[in-house]
């Protein structure tokens, strides 16, 4: 029961949706006033999902009907299965498990997942090509990603969330090291990618493919798409507050703004890149970053 | 339901579709995109894909070649849609009305595939941007 509430209600689906979609409008009315524009009112994100859930769904011909219509809602429940386990650590309301970060790191990865499902199904040439897209640039992200979080774990000396939050509350926070400092600039352009924002937003591609991967979605399907995708950018952000600051909740909410200011400026300052080079960027730069910062942390410094 | 009714006024997402249009509608339309018109105020956006789209914007007289595209778009858009007649072409072929290719204005090829269509008409050649926003508002009122 306790856990059905966690999962349902405080930390999980409802709290992270009301979070998400508030960011959602916080990443719109920003992007607006840097563009000297007005920017839409604060409900907005919550009327974008009503208005998708009261239109039609149209399954494609092609599609392979239920699992269109169930990939999105495992992808919705995974996310918020994340979010849950990483704020119920964070508040401290349980101890947690060994391996919980692992475990959190790949339920994010499983909306790409099920987006590659949808893509692929609908047989539509542009979802293809924005799958490919989507998968390639799934491999290139995750491997500086996963080099920080082994770092951080072999810091801490464990792989459980509660263990990397109690190694900072006693040896001070990783930020506030060189080490933490490079990983963090690392870790904010590797969510920047999962989120599928400005600078790596290849399988959306508006202008390029009509909205790639997600062309043939409509109506719930879409809302349950946008509703992951709002909580994601929730739930991403807490993820980098653990493993970089890990304490106290005034600090928590500070570096969440801090971080949502700079991924909203690297999505308004940057152009698109190509499928070739966010690859090379992150297999190449951002890993040798990683490893660097790797090496740092190993002398300490 | 009522709620969910009212969160569509709110967010209307556009899909712009030009249909032997001549182009001058569809870079009026960009305007509305800029400071001084921002229409995101209203939570309006455009949108890549007509499966998105909850109106759909089309600009020009339609011709022979026109009309199976536009019918085809229409289709894939999910309902309720409001479509939005642009510029004299959209609503009334304008000056090309008696010219060999052109197989109708929107609205007589549209209600031949869909009876119960709605349609907002904006006329003017280009529309200024204030008449774009007072057409798209009072067709709100109509859905």
């Amino acid at each position: 029961m306790k856990l059905l509430f966690y999962y349902l209600i405080f930390p999980g689906f409802i709290f992270a949706s009301v979070i998400g979609l508030l960011t959602v409008w916080l990443d719109r009315k920003v992007s607006a006033r840097v563009q000297w524009r007005q920017g839409p009112p604060w409900y907005q994100g919550f009327a974008d999902i009503g208005k998708l859930l009261y239109k039609e769904v149209i399954i494609p011909e092609e599609a392979f009907g239920s699992g269109f219509i169930a990939a999105p809602l495992f992808g919705l429940a995974s996310v918020v299965l994340a979010v849950t386990i990483l704020c119920v650590s964070f508040f401290s309301m349980s101890e947690g498990f060994i391996g919980d970060i692992i475990v959190v790191w790949y339920l994010f990865a499983i909306p790409a997942i099920a987006l590659i499902y949808i893509g692929s199904t609908s047989g539509n040439p542009l979802s293809s090509v924005g799958v490919s897209r989507e998968i390639k640039l799934l491999l290139s992200y995750d491997l500086p990603m996963i080099i920080i979080i082994v770092m951080m774990a072999s810091k801490a000396g464990s792989f459980s969330i509660q263990s990397i939050m109690d190694w900072q509350r006693i040896n001070g926070s990783n930020i506030s090291n060189w080490y933490g400092i490079i990983s963090f600039a690392v870790a904010i352009f590797c969510i920047q990618a999962k989120l599928g924002r400005v600078p790596f937003d290849l399988p959306e591609a508006e202008t390029e493919l009509g909205s790639g991967i997600l062309m043939e979605l409509s109506g719930g399907v879409l809302a349950a798409y946008e509703l992951s995708k709002a909580i994601m950018l929730f739930g991403l952000p807490m993820f980098l507050i653990i493993l970089f600051w890990g304490k106290g909740i005034i600090g928590g909410i500070l570096l969440y703004l801090l971080i949502m200011v700079l991924l909203i400026l690297i999505k308004n300052t940057n152009p698109r890149v190509r499928i070739d080079h966010a690859m090379k960027y992150f297999w190449g730069w951002m890993s040798g970053a990683a490893i660097l910062a790797g090496i740092l942390a190993y002398f300490g410094v | 339901m009522d709620i969910l009714k009212k969160s569509f006024k709110k967010s209307i997402w556009v899909f712009h579709l030009s249909t032997a249009a001549c182009n001058n509608c569809d870079i009026e339309v960009l305007e509305l995109l800029t400071p001084r018109y921002d229409v995101e105020r209203f939570g309006i956006k455009l949108v890549g894909s007509p499966r998105h789209a909850d109106a759909l914007l089309v600009c020009g007289s339609v011709n022979a070649h026109a009309k199976p595209r536009l019918l085809e778009v229409y289709r894939q858009t999910p309902k309720p849609c409001l479509v939005v007649a642009f510029g004299s072409c959209g609503c009334s072929s304008g000056i090309f009305r008696d010219s060999y290719s052109i197989v109708g204005p929107l609205d007589k090829v549209l209600k031949e595939e869909d009876p119960d269509v709605k349609i907002v008409y904006i006329p003017g050649c280009p529309p200024k941007p204030e008449a774009m926003i007072e057409g798209i508002v009072m067709g709100l009122g109509a859905i």
